[in-house]
């Protein structure tokens, strides 16, 4: 059974392109289940799959003092979308490290629903978008903090880079909480490639492209840090971002 | 070597070199010496090609001598217009390099002139986070390389020869394993560009300020790597400093005062003495 088609008038699918995933909606079921076990740890990356329209929905049930790490590279040449939800039991811990990578008239977004339901929980986010030409690249991250969820730790550091002057970034935290010892952390910033480095780059040989790609390169670079196997992603990451600067 | 002639050029419409002219043969050091102001980064930025500082007038004839080894067949020399539209071309034809032909600097991007064999030492070495020296310097060491028609360096080879440039230079090879100048203090970027240089090892090297921000210890270390890397019969240096001290270990061949954006007086490694003496405006009078 697949769920009914969604609306722009549902904040989560507000930034959505409807009219590419509209086509292709019946092939995707309901979300993915995980469940992590009390104790143990999840390590998960999701790499793109080269289809036009990508769409990824998950749900992760995070049990007593189990982790899960996440590293998604999203970056679907039409319409790519990653759908997180998350809950998070006493002392579980959530790390989503993420990149939109776009250019053309693509839409990629990233959106989360992280729930804290009780003490102790702490959750990062980081997401690093990477944007040319007329692509918009999103990032919805809800965070509930149920009550008596105390000393939830919540954290969102979203950073976008826009090539051209055509590209969109969205950033759009959205905190519910009920508990009042807790710490919730978001940060959302929108640059574009510093000149100076650029010039730097090509003094020392590197064509413009493959200045911007170094640039982006470094910008995106720590995203990958803690993977145990970082190598494709990265890889995939390297490739993305040459398509972007061309 | 480098051969500017009549050079003007400005920075947000306002003029800041009023008619440069200038020469300097292979195998010579030259200092350019002058007050705050006078244009002496702004020659070095217009040399390397930075955007914003715009040439209104004059020319810029480099001739850079590569030994044509393993390079694509030699091209005959371009009339004027034809090196005007170099610009169009999507890269080095492999050869243009070879013997000694006059290439008109100004019509190259940055990264060709990188490839012709000029180099720029930054006054104020920019940081690149997130990206190591390691790859930030082995990927513009091979696109040069891949410009010039040179086969690339492998990873292991590229090491190789970083560890050593950097040895030469009294710098810690773990240092190339961080972000480009992330967290090096002035006189560590100074040393890293001269890291730079030997690995580049370049035919031109230009040097803007390279002796700020240095105790004794780094700039005899500095100059003693300009004179390795970079005094030899088919290269040339055009060292930018406001101070005598770095001309102590780098001896000139000629020295030049730059004021309001023109050379006012020149003459031998004697006039940066008599400048540290009397001061510039003695001196250019």
């Amino acid at each position: 059974m697949t769920a009914p088609f969604p609306s722009h008038k549902q904040e989560e699918w507000r930034y959505a392109d409807l009219e590419a995933l509209r086509p292709v909606w019946e092939q995707f079921a309901g979300p993915v289940t995980v469940t992590v076990a009390p104790g143990e740890s999840l390590e998960e990356v999701w790499l793109p799959s080269g289809d036009d329209v990508q769409l990824r929905r998950v749900q992760i049930a995070l049990e007593r003092g189990s982790s899960a790490r996440i590293f998604v590279l999203n970056a679907a040449p039409v319409y790519g979308r990653i759908e997180l939800e998350v809950s998070l039991a006493e002392g579980a811990e959530l790390k989503l490290f993420g990149a939109n990578i776009g250019t053309g008239l693509s839409t990629n977004e990233i959106v989360t629903n992280v729930k804290h339901a009780a003490p102790n929980g702490r959750s990062l986010q980081v997401v690093r978008s990477v944007l040319g030409g007329k692509a918009t690249g999103s990032f919805i991250g809800k965070i509930e903090v149920a009550h008596g969820a105390q000393k939830t730790d919540a954290e969102q550091s979203v950073k976008a880079m826009l090539l051209d002057r055509g590209a969109t970034a969205n950033a759009k935290p959205e905190l519910e909480i009920f508990a009042d010892d807790v710490k919730c952390a978001h940060g959302a910033s929108v640059g574009e490639l510093d000149p100076v480095q650029l010039f730097y780059a090509e003094s020392r040989g590197l064509d413009p492209a493959g200045a911007r790609a170094l640039l982006l390169e470094g910008f995106i670079a720590r995203l990958w840090d803690s993977a145990q196997q970082p190598d494709a992603i990265s890889e995939a990451a390297r490739k993305a971002l040459r398509t972007v600067v061309q | 070597m480098l051969t500017i002639t009549n050079l003007h050029a400005s920075v947000d419409d306002k003029p800041i070199l009023n008619g440069v002219s200038l020469e300097v043969p292979k195998g010579e050091v030259h200092a350019i010496m002058g007050p705050n102001g006078s244009g002496k980064s702004t020659l070095a930025y217009v040399l390397a090609g930075r955007p914003g500082y715009e040439v209104t007038e004059g020319s810029v004839r480099f001739t850079p001598s590569f030994p044509g080894e393993g390079r694509g067949p030699v091209q005959n020399e371009m009339s004027d217009a034809e090196a005007s539209h170099r610009r169009d071309a999507p890269i080095l034809g492999p050869g243009l390099r070879r013997g000694t032909e006059a290439l008109d600097l100004l019509s190259m991007e940055p990264h060709e002139r990188a490839a012709a064999g000029l180099f720029l030492g930054f006054q104020y070495p920019v940081e690149i986070p997130g990206v190591s020296s390691l790859q930030f310097l082995r990927e513009s060491f091979n696109a040069q390389r891949r410009a010039r028609g040179e086969a690339e360096l492998s990873g292991g080879e590229f090491i190789r020869l970083a560890r050593e440039q950097a040895a030469l230079l009294g710098m810690d090879a773990e240092m190339l394993k961080r972000p480009v100048n992330v967290g090096f203090s002035g006189g560590e970027k100074k040393r890293a560009e001269m890291v730079q240089m030997g690995i580049m090892d370049p035919k031109f090297a230009i040097l803007d300020e390279t002796d700020s921000g240095l105790d004794i210890d780094a700039l005899k270390a500095v100059g003693e790597g300009i004179n390795r890397i970079m005094r030899r019969p088919d290269k040339g240096v055009l060292l930018i400093t406001h101070y005598q001290r770095l001309l102590d270990y780098v001896e000139p061949h000629r020295v030049h005062v730059l004021q309001g954006g023109r050379i006012v007086r020149s003459g031998g490694p004697e006039l940066a003495k008599e400048l540290e003496r009397e001061g510039y405006a003695e001196a250019a009078a």
